[in-house]
């Protein structure tokens, strides 16, 4: 599938380059920026980024699969992360993982047949004096319990 | 006992606020003095790293050379993944001007025009937060070329957020300085260190976010006064973040040397239902646990923890209730490490997947007593033999969890398993057609 940055999005690129001395370390912003314009990274976003930043798409690849944060196929709009690491399993993680595991029958990076929910196990998110926690999209929910996951699944359901 | 990095002032975080507190003004005291004055109270003042190994901050500034023709780089690290820990956010939220301002002092003192705060992807509100204190810092002439105007000096330097993407490793000082280049965050060999071959090959000073919110107030304050808050040895004040069975988590601002049973009973409310405790980790996931019945007198610094065999860490203290099941908690944590091992080291990226095998199979009920000795032989193979500290991470909590509970692992593994066939390993073996049944 083609892609292309929009202007406003090449703008904020260039930006970003502004804060290094080379153009390469804004592969970075340019991944989080392309993928919020094309819900993922495709090899075609890898290309662009490449030729934006003058490196090649070998390198955007190299980045792409180092880190979790960027993904190369289309997760759900509303995209759930629950943690499940030490501090929240000692207060529940765990019962919350398969709480929304069985809400939307996912399981590990799994997305729903109407793209709308996706699900993600993930590792401390630095909210361990919070724990419980779950981030949707960009937003964190902590101090959670059964009753306040079940309400905010219905909301994110309820809602476009 | 005064709180030196999240006071009790309404709204702190709010340029205006900090400012009529006095804010920028250990700035101002700063740039009268020689880059040398400065490396040298904090010296004296003894500040060690807040972000794990404790090391004396102004001794690592003294690494940076004094001539160089490259330019000079600061590099705070902000990464915070470290499971048990949630302190830097605080800063972040409730004083970024103080860590903006140890920014700026610390730059004067090493030289660096530039300065990039590192912050981990998931913490999107914190970037944000801080981002916002930055732009007010320019516009109020605290950073960039109007700083020489306000301060009445001629050094400038600047400030960036690069924001990660999802990789503990990237806290690693060298696997982050990689990642800011727009690489894979692949630690690196060292030496060379980062004070002479750091970003982009130029001298680079990496500081924890704790230990550079710190700064102002050692300048402000005076070293004397610094020096003499909590353990000689580690002084100042430590943000512990207190999770797991607990009444009160949260973040508490204390002094070094303040007692574990204090903090958890005092101050975090004790543990709910009154349970007993049954284990304790003092400084997030990587360091020793300490047993429940050992906790009497053991001081969180970073001398007083090392007496007892564990280490301070980030102050991510974590607490399990008599409860807990130990050996989950183990996995989940062998779990974590195998999962974040970049994988350039054979050690560590093939021990840490064999520490949570083993430990899954101790949890599924067939585990042995040799597997108890096979993880700590593992553990030790890993530790000492990686390019980063990475290994010591994942090897240290297995190592320690299973010497220190060896009567609880025992219990665990003692389960009689008849086996069909003689051969223990091969029936062992994960296959499609499992020979082997646990009889309970
Ligand atoms: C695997 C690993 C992860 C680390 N994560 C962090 C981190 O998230 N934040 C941090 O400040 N230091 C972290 N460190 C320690 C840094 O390498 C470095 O020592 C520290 O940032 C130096 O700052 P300080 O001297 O002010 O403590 C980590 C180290 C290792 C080996
Ligand atoms: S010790 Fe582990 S994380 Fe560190 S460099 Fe080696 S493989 Fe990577
Ligand atoms: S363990 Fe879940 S946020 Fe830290």
């Amino acid at each position: 599938m083609e892609f292309k940055f929009t202007q406003a999005n090449l703008e904020r690129i260039e930006q970003e380059t502004k804060k290094y001395p080379v153009r390469k370390p804004a592969v970075m912003a340019a991944l989080y920026i392309a993928q919020e314009q094309n819900g993922y990274i495709s090899f075609e976003v890898m290309k662009a980024i490449a030729d934006v930043l003058g490196i090649t798409a070998e390198e955007v690849l190299g980045v792409v699969t180092f880190y979790t944060m960027y993904h190369q196929k289309q997760m759900g709009k509303f995209h759930i992360q629950v943690c499940t690491n030490v501090s929240c399993m000692l207060r529940g993680g765990y019962e919350i993982w398969n709480q929304v595991k069985d809400k939307f029958g996912l399981d590990h990076m799994g997305v729903t047949a109407d793209q709308k929910f996706s699900l993600e196990e993930v590792e401390c998110m630095g909210s361990c004096g919070t724990a419980p926690m779950i981030a949707v999209n960009e937003d964190y929910y902590e101090n959670l319990t059964k009753e306040k996951v079940e309400e905010l699944l219905q909301s994110l359901k309820g809602s476009n | 006992m005064e709180k030196i990095l999240l006071p009790d002032i309404k709204d702190l975080h709010l340029i205006d606020v900090y400012v009529s507190n006095g804010g920028y003004n250990a700035a101002k005291k700063a740039f009268k003095q020689t880059s040398d004055e400065i490396i040298d109270q904090v010296k004296k003042s003894g500040l060690r790293g807040r972000g794990g190994a404790a090391f004396l901050c102004g001794l690592k500034w003294s690494f940076m050379p004094k001539t160089t023709d490259k330019p000079k780089y600061l590099c705070i690290n902000g990464d915070e993944s470290e499971p048990g820990s949630f302190k830097d956010r605080q800063i972040f939220e409730f004083n970024p001007h103080q860590m903006i301002e140890g920014t700026i002092i610390t730059c004067y003192a090493i030289g660096a025009k530039t300065a990039y705060v590192y912050i981990r992807g998931e913490y999107h509100k914190w970037v944000k937060l801080l981002q916002k204190a930055i732009d007010d810092a320019y516009a109020k002439g605290y950073l960039g070329e109007k700083m020489k105007e306000t301060f009445g000096t001629n050094f400038s330097c600047d400030v960036y957020i690069h924001k990660g993407a999802g990789a503990y490793i990237c806290g690693e000082e060298s696997s982050l300085m990689n990642s800011l280049e727009g690489k894979r965050g692949y630690p690196r060999v060292k030496p060379p260190f980062p004070a002479q071959n750091g970003l982009w090959g130029c001298p680079t000073t990496i500081n924890n976010v704790e230990t550079i919110a710190n700064v102002p107030k050692i300048i402000e304050k005076g070293w004397e006064w610094f020096s003499k808050i909590g353990h000689p040895k580690h002084p100042g004040t430590l943000l512990f973040g207190v999770s797991g069975h607990i009444n009160k988590p949260g973040v508490y601002e204390l002094p070094t040397g303040t007692l574990l049973t204090d903090i958890i009973y005092n101050y975090a409310g004790g543990v709910p239902n009154n349970k007993k405790v049954l284990c304790v980790i003092p400084g997030g996931t990587s360091m020793p646990p300490i047993r429940g019945d050992k906790l009497e007198g053991v001081r969180m610094d970073a001398e007083s923890l090392k007496e007892v065999g564990s280490a301070i860490g980030t102050g991510g203290v974590i607490v399990m209730d008599e409860d807990t099941d130990l050996v989950k908690v183990l996995a989940r944590i062998a779990h974590f490490y195998h999962h974040e091992s970049c994988g350039q080291c054979t050690p560590c990226r093939e021990g840490t997947g064999w520490l949570e095998k083993i430990l899954k199979r101790i949890i599924a009920g067939k585990g042995s007593t040799s597997d108890l000795d096979l993880l700590i032989t593992v553990a030790n193979q890993i530790e000492g033999n990686t390019i980063c500290a990475l290994g010591e991470a994942a090897a240290w909590p297995v190592k320690f969890m299973v010497e220190r509970f060896r009567d609880y692992f025992e219990q665990r593994v003692s389960k009689e398993i008849s086996l069909p066939v003689a051969n223990k390993v091969h029936s062992m073996r994960e296959t499609a057609f499992p020979l082997a049944d646990v009889k309970n």
